[in-house]
């Protein structure tokens, strides 16, 4: 069980939005991380989407398993060797309604080990419609470095008051 | 799109944050990325799709067969 639950560092997105939010230099102190993000896209059409690197680390080293909604349909999906965990579609952005967000939790333990990672990820976006998505996510990193730095990295820009806080949870 | 795309870098040893624009390179990778996904999630959605047919498809032929819904359900679950 967790003993202590430190702030590490947060980001608010300024007045002219940024499309990536990246935590570089993580100390390799704490037992597991999680982020607590709440964004809106500037997209002004169709979907908008959210993806999350480890390390700066692209290519066939992610895997993901997924349960999504949109308040219609519920759909599950893998993806194997994939560049990143996503959650697809799920970020408010201008064709939703004003001044909503999104609200996600990223949970990633044992992340200084040297075993592959594992992220647990849940996503829910806001909308006054009845189509707005929810996503759980379960990904995998398979790498054996311990984690350094997380990329945020959205479709079109955050928009302003876009937030993201980086947990440290220590169970000792 | 005319808005500059940036990132914001925050160190976490020193705490400093620093917005950067994203290079020329960055942009290309990260519309490279986004073409990938966009490639492999049509494949995705093209197999979910074809899975979905196959099921209403098998579930027709059962029921045609003289199974009860219900047993054509528990069949192609």
């Amino acid at each position: 069980m967790a003993t202590t639950f430190t702030l590490i560092s947060s980001v608010t997105v300024g007045g002219g939005g940024s499309a990536v939010i990246e935590f570089t230099s993580i100390p390799q102190t704490y037992t597991d991380l999680q982020i607590l993000l709440s964004v809106r896209s500037s997209t002004a059409a169709g979907n908008s989407n959210c993806f999350i690197y480890l390390n700066g680390t692209f290519g066939t080293s992610y895997a993901q398993q997924r349960l999504s909604g949109d308040g219609s349909n519920v759909v599950s999906d893998s993806q194997t060797s994939y560049p990143w965990v996503d959650m697809i579609n799920a970020i408010p952005n201008a064709t939703y309604t004003a001044n909503t967000f999104g609200s996600a939790q990223i949970y990633i333990p044992n992340y200084a080990s040297s075993n592959n990672k594992s992220l647990s990820v849940d996503f829910v976006g806001e909308n006054n419609s009845t189509t707005s998505y929810i996503y759980i996510t379960a990904g995998l990193f398979q790498n054996s470095s311990g984690i350094t730095s997380i990329t945020i990295d959205g479709t079109d820009n955050f928009v302003q008051y876009s937030t993201a806080y980086l947990y440290g949870i220590s169970n000792a | 799109m005319s808005e500059t795309l940036t990132k914001i870098v925050v160190n976490c040893e020193t705490g400093v944050q620093e917005i950067i624009p994203l290079t020329v390179e960055e942009i290309a990778q990260r519309e490279a990325d986004a073409a990938a996904y966009a490639a492999q999630k049509a494949i995705d959605d093209a197999a979910q799709a074809a899975a979905a047919e196959a099921k209403a498809s098998g579930l027709a032929k059962l029921l045609a067969l003289g199974l009860t819904e219900a047993e054509a359900n528990a069949l192609v679950k």
